[in-house]
């Protein structure tokens, strides 16, 4: 097999937030963007274009000030190795409503398909089994996507799970550029003033 | 200096932070900090998040105001240099960030590595769009930080707050 997966991440994603009653998505730049964008665009997403590496400390941010919510990271490889240092910050503050998933095909495939660290051997998933994450996950079968789906919205143990997609660029879906507005409709949809 | 009448600029920065509704402090610890952090952790009602980098906390603070929060990154001049590319995060987004940054390689600094950093850390964060002042006198700290924190959460700017070295007081390197 070639490093990453064979899992359709365009499928991934759209089963992940099928449902998705009260979730707050978070996403990493470039292809999970796009993922989450072609699932249907929500309110409740906030798209990153850039801040390469922030994506999960976005959602620690956000888990905390909003514990009543399952709050949803969707990021590549790349994008969360970028800031892998956030891994352990996390494990330390352990929210039990935040969820990492990574897109993980093994490749930078936003610049040409180079390989990542994952794609030559770094397992995500037992890197944060070792930092403590309580819950952690390695999916290879797309069966284990609804069981996925349902421990997001259960908020009993921060999670972070490592999907292993194809490595494939499906045809770009581009979620709005314009990041107050994406700011600033998310607040809304909570409730809160735009700024 | 410190008296019950006169709090320290050491708590005044704490105080502040607390007057203007901050609810989570992010920090990478340095010395000038360690009374706010001390008080962030005794503090049931503060997260305190202690982080690897400082770029992390740029990521955190914008989630949270996105979940209705204020917060504040305590770090050191020279995680500015780290921060760089995650200021596009405030820029971009108009997200307010509110930083406090200890000054190394500023004044009487015995360790000259820490002089690259220091000496360029205003105007780093200048050419990021980030709004900065600097208080060398105690009496600064608390009007500064205030006022910083207006701009930063009722105008979604980008502010700092630098604490210079003749503030903080030379570093004891031989006892």
């Amino acid at each position: 097999m070639s490093p990453g997966g064979t899992l359709d991440r365009r499928a991934v994603v759209a089963g992940l937030l099928r449902d998705r009653g009260d979730l707050l998505v978070v996403t990493g730049l470039g292809s999970a963007s796009y993922d989450v964008m072609a699932a249907g665009d929500h309110d409740l997403n906030y798209y990153l274009w850039g801040a390469m590496g922030s994506a999960a400390m976005v959602g620690l941010g956000l888990a905390a000030a909003r514990p009543d919510r399952p709050v949803l990271v969707l990021t590549g490889d790349g994008e969360l190795l970028m800031g892998f240092g956030a891994l352990v910050t996390i494990a330390l503050r352990r929210p039990r409503n935040l969820s990492i998933v990574v897109l993980d095909n093994g490749h930078y495939g936003e610049t040409g398909m180079q390989l990542s660290h994952t794609g030559q051997g770094i397992e995500v998933s037992r890197v944060a089994e070792a930092c403590g994450f309580p819950r952690v996950d390695l999916i290879t079968q797309m069966e284990a996507i609804e069981a996925l789906r349902r421990r997001i919205h259960a908020r009993e143990a921060l999670a972070l799970a490592t999907v292993k997609i194809a490595a494939e660029n499906p045809p770009r879906v581009l979620p709005p550029r314009d990041a107050i507005h994406v700011k600033n409709r998310f607040r809304l949809a909570l409730g809160l003033a735009p700024a | 200096m410190a008296s019950a009448e006169a709090p320290s600029w050491r708590d005044e920065v704490y105080d502040v932070l607390k007057q203007v509704g901050v609810k989570h402090v992010v920090y990478v610890p340095d010395a000038g900090h360690a009374t706010a952090i001390e008080r962030a952790n005794a503090d049931a009602d503060m997260h305190s998040v202690v982080l690897t980098t400082e770029e992390e906390g740029i990521g955190y603070l914008a989630g949270a105001w996105l979940g209705g929060d204020r917060g504040a990154l305590l770090m050191q001049s020279s995680g500015v240099g780290n921060c760089i590319n995650m200021l596009a995060l405030p820029a971009c987004a108009r997200f307010p960030l509110l930083m406090v940054v200890t000054m190394r390689g500023d004044w009487a600094e015995f360790n000259q590595w820490q002089n690259p950093m220091g000496q360029a850390a205003e105007a780093a964060l200048r050419l990021m769009g980030v709004l900065t002042w600097r208080a060398d006198d105690p009496k600064d700290v608390r009007p500064l930080l205030h006022g910083a924190a207006t701009m930063a959460f009722n105008g979604d700017c980008a502010c700092a707050v630098l604490l210079g070295q003749r503030l903080i007081g030379e570093k004891e390197w031989v006892k």
